[in-house]
């Protein structure tokens, strides 16, 4: 019988989380609560004495300081309302699991198959709040639905039924036996697009057909029957060629045949794989140039990119994103996406040990007050939900924060974007060998390790490969452990340094059939029996278990003869490994279940059978015009602009993730006088006998795609430079990462504007290729997510074409970085390059609900050399602060710079460099590229100047002890002045209470 | 056990801050071993081959069921493979030879819920007070200006009176009724109090970054060798860490943070070598 456990705080004791959700119901809401108090609730659900369920409840389960506790009895008095909130059956409990180990630590008995401990939480609402209401706060905050289930009782009921009953969310499998479908392809076409549809394969026709021709040929069938198949394929066969031919998984639009026509220039293009066309080809270029000099020592055919460090170190870089999952579930989603490239970048080469986290994330307005369409969750629980799963994935497994942005625009309430990204190091040889390569054998065993495998995250591969719809799977969502996982990688580094496997890589998305089967790529073939899989409950049929993307899973390739030691290490630190079977060069992707074959498909069609996409793409410029603005109230216009989503303060969530653990972050996300100022990026010391330092930072700008994504990607890549070198970064040290989100660019009846959005496509990779060129700036790593769409009945949202361009690279000395607060008054004011007339897309524009047409545009000779100058009077110790120019231009970088050092700073625009002769507002907020503000004691002026002779640095001002900031106008007359305190207070006012 | 001080730093399940801590103790002059807590528990090392214990930061378990609650019933309850002993026993053993233990963050809440904090009257291993979550119900990364009470018995402290510290952490609030709240005021063992711009204790936030009685920051036990703390010594023992290294002139090339663990092993040299 089930136990119910009952936690509660005593009287005289704070509930800080109560006031917390009180205060969240109230802001995501608008109503108003007297008082939540919390109660935590362990179901344990196998036998146990009183006298041990005392001990559990006494010992770990409570706190004698500040709590107490009942047990089979209710623990809840005076409240309106109670809600208790539990996990759905299946969802990832690891407060549940905890709980189970705690007491079997007690107790000394393991628990059986089948027994477990499950948490909820009971929410004491007080206040003038009925049934209704209750269950209006449930819905609308407390629970999601996928995930969880609950209770509401008001105090009558609650009595009446002597509390809240115990009831067990354990995974209802049935009695049914597992087994192994055949599924007929031949049938007719609509046939075949049914099967896709129902079994969630997001396969095509074209795609279905192949499959079906394949199934057909009399020489396949041959082999299959001797391998005691029949004719037709099998379930398990399906899954694997729908997770390996997915989207998400093979990139088929990057690898699409594209006709592409420009109709400004008449120009038709036939261009075969964006990837290769543009995105390696660049690299191999610049590698090429590069000669000696090249940096890269693994890219594109791993988990991560590799480049070199010091001698004796390689950095590692992966970012991904999480989009679709953190819709449905925000914590879960967002978490098991930080953890998720954890994996990736732990999984590169033999293994590399974390170092850093950076987190973009792009949403709607979090007081967005339109009506949302179904199933999207307002964007403030969106907001609310990711923040805190990558609080938790980050700060659990011990990883700094280091980076990151938030970009709002109300076309993400369609689809968030979560970008995670993770840097690793790794020593450049072990045991003798290079440590960003590795390569499975034949013979090598099949090694599992880490988490067990449950129905959590099936179709999470060809879900996220499709627009949210009315049919999108609850399986697709699963929480992340961080624990188990950072326990294994304790393991696996370990087993690393003693060379106990070959190879090694992440159980993302398609689980083992993508784990493996990538894997056996190496040997060409492998053996897997997936009835010696380890799983969380019973019940899972076997293409289940092959495609479950649960999480915290590497697959390691052992060699035989290791087998034993690595099993050893792996049980004593207490993490799962189990041998499933062994790579082969068969030629075959085999798999079997209790000694039958089940899968028995060639290698070679499973990864080069599916067929190449043809995709039309034609740009026609957008029609848009510059507006006609009256001369701007320049104090209010900037306070408008520092408390504009996009530019104020993100102080709330940068403080809510560790961004020094490890001991590394020497240059922080907030810095200046009062810790609290916008750094542009971020440096990690991460030796402790070397000052060498790896600087990671990031570009992005959507709203510059509504005019040309030509230009938004020049732009990326010019904004992640900058920031980069801003800190002092080394211009010609660094490589660059591409992660796509865009809208479906496939022209189709759901999509008849397709032709733009590839032609969008295109441009971007032009861009790419053009600028990654001329900045010299390889691509070591990226990712794309091409289904950021919403549609459901008639409505339609498409998010704006986004690229998140990372740099990833180094500085020589630590003790040279600069960071972007004025530092002393005094200090002159330099503004280097040159503002144009491109307002279009900027931050200023949107204030008025205007785009304008004037895209920044990027002149890349002049920002390296500019690039260049500024690393110099690094290395030299000349500059005080450094700080990029970005959304909201001159003017805000002024404000920034002058708050987060605590210092006034008054500038004159007609010292700015604008040849085209600008009015003072575009000088103060153009959005034009590649400049930066610096301020450099005046005893370094000479020095200083020298180093940019040829260029545009213009001294605009001077930085002062009073506390404003004072913009003279091109004709010298004061045009502003500004309290410190109050831009200071403008900026830092809309997510404060985040 | 010759003349070097030796270090351990436990790790495993969810401690992450053990390599910092590990470079801490070295630079403080110690020889020091980062060792997962399988090592412990299959009997390989033992704690008694040491001096110098540090429970370092993290999630142990995941503070799944509050902060190293899990993490302390493992302690209790475990095993060690092949012996008469259990964890609880060597530590017990390393507590009355003198030694020295020091718990950051987590291993602070690890000491205080396994009732080596604050100890009063030698009464190890019974919890008496507690580490809950911070007034704003969040985790906060921030630094803050602590002060040091000069008549602590505490052997890490002694000579210091100002420091400034990052705190990094979701339940960092010190609680005790008010009998153990007393004893430890009486008895100075308030080591270290979050404080104001004028170094005077203070319960306003942020200074004062998760609402803790009586501003407590970090306390020990009656012999000064014990010693918890919430904010994170091990990652000030250089320059950089500073938040504004790069606009304060004329800090100093070692860390704040750094001095705890010099104090830690001169007492060690001193007393037990």
């Amino acid at each position: 019988m089930a136990h119910r456990i009952l936690v509660g705080l005593k009287d005289e004791i704070r509930d800080a989380r109560g006031e917390r959700v009180k205060s969240q119901i109230r802001q995501h809401l608008g109503i108003e609560l007297r008082q939540v108090r919390t109660i935590d609730v362990y179901t344990v659900d196998t036998d146990l004495s009183r006298q041990e369920l005392e001990a559990a409840a006494a010992g770990p389960f409570s706190d004698p300081v500040i709590q107490t506790y009942a047990i089979d009895e209710p623990l809840a008095d005076g409240f309106d309302m109670l809600v208790e909130v539990g996990f759905r059956p299946g969802v990832t409990d690891n407060v549940g699991r905890t709980a189970r180990e705690a007491i079997e630590y007690q107790t000394g008995r393991p628990f059986a198959a089948g027994e477990s401990v499950y948490t909820s939480v009971q929410y004491l609402l007080e206040g003038d709040v009925d049934k209704a209401m209750a269950e209006k706060i449930v819905s609308g905050f407390l629970a999601n639905n996928l995930i969880q289930r609950y209770t509401i009782m008001d105090a009558d009921e609650f009595s009446a039924c002597g509390g809240v009953p115990a009831s067990v969310p354990k995974v209802d499998v049935g009695d049914h036996e597992a087994e192994v479908r055949d599924i007929d392809l031949d049938v007719s076409d609509d046939e075949l697009l049914r099967i896709s549809r129902d079994g969630m394969l997001a396969l095509t026709l074209e795609e279905m057909k192949i499959i079906q021709s394949f199934a057909a040929d009399p020489e396949v069938q041959k082999q299959r029957v001797e391998v005691g198949l029949g004719a037709s394929l099998t379930d398990c066969e399906l899954e694997a060629l729908a997770q390996t031919w997915s989207e998400h998984c093979k990139h088929k639009i990057f690898s699409a045949a594209i006709d592409y026509e420009d109709t400004t220039t008449g120009e038709k293009q036939q261009i075969n794989s964006l990837f290769k066309s543009y995105i390696m080809r660049v690299t191999a270029d610049v590698r090429e140039r590069a000669g000696d000099d090249d940096i890269c020592l693994s890219v594109f055919k791993d988990n991560a990119g590799v480049i070199r460090f010091t001698d004796d170190w390689s950095i590692v870089f992966k970012v991904e994103t999480h989009n679709s999952p953190s819709a449905l579930d925000p914590y879960g989603g967002a978490l098991t996406g930080i953890v998720g490239v954890n994996r990736d970048s732990f999984g590169t080469g033999l293994g590399a040990r974390l170092m850093f986290n950076t987190d973009v994330f792009c949403f709607a307005s979090p007081f967005y007050d339109k009506p949302l369409p179904p199933r999207l969750l307002h964007p403030r629980r969106i907001f609310d939900g990711v923040v805190e799963g990558v609080e938790h994935g980050g700060n659990k497994s011990g990883i700094p924060t280091v980076n990151g942005s938030l970009v709002f625009d109300d076309r993400f309430a369609g689809k968030p974007l979560v970008y995670c990204g993770t840097g690793s190091i790794m020593p450049a040889e072990v045991n003798g060998k290079p440590c960003h390569e590795k390569q499975a054998l034949v013979g090598d065993r099949i090694v599992m390790v880490g988490g067990r495998i449950g129905k959590d995250g099936i179709h999470g591969a060809t879900f996220s490969s499709e627009e949210l719809h009315e049919g999108s799977p609850v399986t697709a969502v699963q929480i992340g452990d961080p624990i188990t996982q950072k326990k294994m990688f304790d393991f696996l580094i370990i087993a690393r340094d003693r060379g106990l496997y070959n190879a090694i890589t992440d159980n993302g998305a398609g689980g083992l059939s993508s784990s493996v089967g990538e894997m056996a790529e190496d040997t060409g073939g492998f053996e897997m029996h997936l009835d010696r899989c380890p799983l969380k409950y019973p019940g899972l049929q076997p293409w289940e278990i092959l495609i479950s993307e649960a999480q915290e899973r590497m697959t390691l390739a052992v060699p035989p003869e290791k087998l034993d030691a690595f099993m050893t290490l792996s049980k004593e630190m207490g993490v799962e490994s189990t041998d499933l079977g062994q790579f082969t060069d068969s030629g075959y992707y085999h798999c079997l279940y209790q000694e039958k074959t089940v899968t028995y498909l060639p290698m070679e069609f499973l990864h080069d059978g599916v067929p190449q996409l043809q995709i039309p793409a034609r740009w026609v410029p957008p029609k848009v015009s510059e507006p006609q603005l009256s001369a701007p109230d320049i104090d209010a216009t900037l306070k408008q602009l520092l408390g504009s989503l996009n530019i104020c303060s993100k102080e709330s969530v940068v403080r809510r993730y560790d961004h020094e653990v490890q001991a590394g972050t020497v240059v922080k996300p907030l810095t200046g006088v009062v810790n609290d100022g916008p750094s542009d990026a971020a440096v990690v010391r991460p030796l402790a006998d070397s000052f060498a330092g790896v600087v990671t930072a990031h570009g992005i700008c959507p709203r510059f795609s509504d005019l040309d994504t030509y230009h938004m990607t020049a732009n990326v890549i010019d904004e992640a430079l900058r920031n980069y070198v801003a800190v002092g970064g080394n211009i010609d040290h660094v490589a660059g990462l591409d992660n796509f989100c865009w809208c479906d660019p496939v022209k189709s009846e759901k999509t008849p504007d397709g032709e733009y959005k590839a032609a969008q496509l295109v441009r971007s990779n032009q861009a790419l290729y053009d600028y990654c060129l001329d900045f010299g700036v390889p691509l070591i790593s990226g990712k794309d997510s091409m289904k950021n769409d919403y549609q459901i009945g008639d409505t339609k949202i498409s998010i704006p074409p986004t690229l998140l361009f990372s740099v990833i690279g180094k500085i020589d000395d630590v003790r040279k970085a600069t960071t972007m607060d004025a530092k002393q008054a005094g200090d002159l004011v330099y503004l280097l390059g040159e503002t144009r007339d491109e307002l279009g897309g900027s931050e200023y524009y949107a204030l008025h609900s205007e785009l304008g047409a004037n895209v920044p545009q990027v002149d890349a000779a002049a920002a390296m050399a500019r690039y260049r100058a500024v690393n110099a009077a690094q290395k030299e110790g000349l500059i005080a602060s450094c700080h990029d120019l970005s959304d909201g231009g001159l003017a805000v970088a002024l404000a920034e710079t002058a708050f987060a050092g605590g210092l006034g700073i008054e500038a004159r625009l007609d010292h700015v460099y604008a040849p085209q002769g600008l009015d003072d507002a575009t000088l103060l907020f153009s959005e034009s590229a590649s400049r930066l503000l610096v301020t450099v004691s005046p005893e370094h002026r000479e020095t200083f100047e020298s180093l940019f002779a040829g260029q545009s640095c213009c001294c605009i001002g001077e930085v002062i002890d009073d506390a404003v900031l004072r913009i003279n106008g091109d004709n010298g007359k004061q045009l502003s002045e500004s309290s410190l305190d109050d831009l200071k207070a403008a900026w830092q006012a809309p997510l404060k209470e985040m | 056990m010759g003349k070097n001080v030796k270090a351990i730093v436990i790790t495993g399940n969810g401690t992450n801050c053990e390599r910092e801590v590990a470079t801490a103790c070295r630079l403080a002059g110690a020889e020091c071993d980062i060792v997962h807590i399988a090592e412990l528990l299959a009997g390989r090392v033992q704690l008694d081959d040491y001096h110098f214990l540090n429970l370092a930061g993290g999630f142990l378990d995941g503070d799944d069921l509050g902060s190293a609650k899990a993490g302390a019933n493992r302690l209790k309850s475990a095993r060690v493979k092949a012996s008469e002993d259990s964890l609880a026993d060597q530590l017990q053993r390393f507590i009355a030879d003198g030694k020295l233990i020091m718990g950051v963050c987590n291993g602070f809440q690890l000491m205080v819920k396994l009732g080596l904090l604050p100890a009063l009257d030698g009464n190890y291993l019974n919890q008496s007070s507690t580490l809950s979550h911070n007034d704003s119900g969040r985790f906060e990364d921030r630094w803050c200006e602590l002060v040091v009470d000069p008549q602590s018995p505490c052997v890490y402290t002694s000579g210091l009176d100002r420091l400034y510290l990052p705190v990094r952490h979701g339940e960092g609030k010190f609680i005790a009724d008010k009998a153990t709240m007393q004893a430890i005021e009486d008895k100075k063992l308030a080591t270290m109090c979050y404080a104001d711009a004028n170094g005077d204790p203070t319960m306003d936030y942020p200074e004062n970054p998760n609402g803790s009685v009586n501003a407590i920051a970090g306390i020990c036990d009656e012999s000064g060798r014990l010693f918890g703390l919430m904010p994170h010594p091990e990652a000030y023992t250089h320059r950089t860490h500073h938040p504004r290294w790069t606009r304060e002139k004329g800090l100093p090339e070692e860390g704040m943070g750094l001095w705890l663990y010099k104090n830690g092993v001169d007492f060690i040299r001193k007393e037990l070598l």
